[in-house]
């Protein structure tokens, strides 16, 4: 259980993590009109094609006591990032990061446009608009992103595996948990945490599906 | 004119140049006035309405020109002056009015009166809302309300910002002739005190002659004719070129012959091999004319039509679709290009696609002679 305890805390800071900074990034991506923009999506995107060996290896390099990551870490802190909690949510927060920024991107888009002219010429500068109007409009998107960032987050293994190893109550995952328990024949054992993470999964993703439906929308058109 | 007129005069002298991906660049070029009261800017869709308002709003930059509204500068190119949409004061209601849909009325009101406390705010959304005769609906939200109390919602969350100029675009569009007299009384009333310039798009004649004190024709970016609606409408002078500015298709023709028994001559559309039948003008053969023809006159077939009374039928291909609210605008070559306005409905039944050939039917009295 502390593998799971584990996991659910690591998904739930990066989930948090990555709402902060994914809306920025995807309010950038959503409404600059800049023509390598193209570019930055393509970085975005990059995690769901790379095999999570390869950033994992990486991030790995990255926080390594000689990597830049580490260095700065270890000159803040006195420790490494390498096989602990934080360098875990570094790895997963850059694993997780398109599964926030792509529902957050689609739903600013999804704004009408002319709601935000509006807005402008009732005197209201972009923040307040963004706040007032995108934000709200953008729930469903806001929560699809949290959700899938915290169940894929949850899910991962291969990041896991490479930056942090498998250290008991440090950075050991459910994912990797399974895995120790298959290796080592404890098939009882493995069963119940997969279908544990089973269960938690298909709760989230139920979530997801019915937000996206608007039933917890109210003022959707009829 | 006095200083008095001056002090709440709108001015805007605007070019813009507008490259699209098609052949066609749309070039704006136009110098308004606007005195207090309701001037109405009149013109066919396309002919650049929308973009004066997006350019005196603040939301779309000019190439060129100045904006200046109460003696203040809102855009200067020369000068590099471009005060942002949020800092002009321009009251702006969109043709989709873009009514806050998960605010409620009273929310949807007191948005643009962020910076005041808490009580004036709530005694001018009341106020506002009493004029407007909305004060019953401030909870309920844009959704669950009829389209001409949207209508009037939008107008009382633009005016209660007390704004120095306000611009309507097409606000009024779909409600009928009663609703709408009713809504615009509400609006004069409540600028018979304020006197701010009032600048309303339209594309409908009617409303032209209806609501407006002073009227603007404009035409493919350029403006044809101002003056009081009489004058810009019926003027026997400048007849020709207010009628075309609400017209869509605007066709240069040579007369090929004259069948005075008839009651017709026939022309030719432009350098094209398109002969259509016109009804008979002062013209004789070989003379240039212009043909003028709205773009809802014009019927569409997706097989060549058999056993009309209608004279003239023309082969094309549909070149583009541009769906505009509950309107398609179809742009069809057939040598020349036509304009023609159909309904989502049609676009579905018939199937109309890009590049689809179709046949125009054009009524002999629905093609007008301009000059």
């Amino acid at each position: 259980m502390e593998a799971l305890w584990l996991s659910m805390k690591l998904a739930g800071c990066v989930a948090a993590i990555l709402l902060a900074i994914g809306m920025p990034v995807a309010y950038w991506l959503a409404y600059s009109t800049w023509r390598g923009k193209f570019l930055l999506e393509s970085i975005v995107a990059l995690p769901l094609v790379l095999p999570p060996t390869v950033l994992g290896f990486y991030a790995l390099v990255a926080m390594g006591p000689r990597g830049p990551l580490g260095k700065l870490w270890i000159a803040l802190f006195g420790h490494g990032l390498a096989f602990t909690f934080g360098g875990l949510v570094l790895a997963s927060v850059l694993y997780s990061f398109p599964f926030a920024v792509q529902p957050l991107i689609a739903s600013f888009e999804g704004v009408d446009r002319k709601l935000l002219d509006a807005s402008a010429v009732l005197g209201a500068g972009s923040l307040r608009t963004f706040w007032r109007i995108i934000l709200p409009l953008s729930l469903p998107g806001v929560v699809t992103a949290a959700v899938l960032s915290f169940a894929h987050t949850l899910g991962e293994f291969g990041v896991v595996l490479m930056v942090g190893g498998n250290l008991a109550g440090v950075t050991r995952t459910v994912s990797i948990d399974i895995y120790d328990h298959v290796q080592s024949l404890e098939y009882g054992e493995a069963s119940r945490m997969a279908l544990v993470l089973l269960a938690i999964s298909f709760a989230v993703l139920s979530v997801v599906y019915a937000v996206n439906r608007r039933v917890w929308t109210p003022w959707a058109a009829k | 004119m006095g200083g008095e007129v001056n002090a709440t005069m709108l001015s805007a002298q605007i070019r813009k140049e507008r490259r699209s991906a098609g052949a066609s660049a749309f070039l704006l070029d136009v110098a308004i006035e606007v005195p207090s009261g309701i001037t109405i800017l009149f013109g066919a869709s396309g002919a650049g309405k929308s973009s004066i308002l997006d350019c005196i709003a603040g939301l779309t930059r000019p190439d060129e020109g100045r904006i200046v509204t109460d003696g203040d500068v809102l855009f200067d190119a020369a000068a590099r002056i471009n005060i942002p949409a949020q800092k002009r004061r321009i009251a702006y209601v969109f043709q989709t009015l873009a009514l806050f849909p998960h605010l409620t009325a009273e929310e949807n009101a007191s948005y643009g009166l962020s910076d005041l406390p808490e009580k004036e705010k709530r005694e001018r959304v009341d106020a506002i809302l009493k004029i407007f005769r909305v004060d019953k609906l401030r909870r309920q939200r844009p959704g669950e309300i009829s389209g001409g109390e949207r209508q009037r919602i939008a107008l009382a969350r633009s005016l209660v910002t007390d704004p120095r100029v306000l611009l309507l675009d097409e606000p009024l569009t779909g409600l009928d002739a009663d609703l709408k007299a009713a809504i615009v009384d509400d609006l004069r009333a409540w600028n018979a005190a304020k006197g701010i310039p009032i600048l309303y798009v339209t594309h409908s004649r009617d409303e032209v002659d209806a609501l407006g004190e002073r009227a603007i024709a404009l035409h493919n970016g350029r403006v044809v004719s101002a003056g009081s609606p009489l004058e810009v409408l019926n003027a026997p002078r400048r007849k020709k070129l207010a009628q075309a500015a609400g017209f869509e298709n605007l066709l240069a023709a040579t007369v090929l012959d004259l069948r005075e028994a008839d009651g017709v001559m026939r022309v030719r559309l432009g350098d094209s091999p398109c002969e259509i039948e016109v009804p008979l003008g002062y013209a004789t053969p070989g003379s240039r004319i212009q043909v003028a023809v709205r773009a809802g006159d014009i019927l569409l077939a997706t097989v060549p039509p058999r056993g009309l009374s209608a004279r003239n039928v023309l082969e094309g291909r549909i070149l583009s679709l541009d769906q505009r609210g509950t309107m398609v605008i179809l742009r069809v070559d057939c040598g020349v290009t036509f304009i023609v306005h159909v309904t989502p409905g049609a676009v579905r039944a018939l199937e109309l696609s890009t590049g689809r050939p179709v046949w125009l039917v054009l009524k002999t009295h629905s093609c007008h002679l301009v000059d």
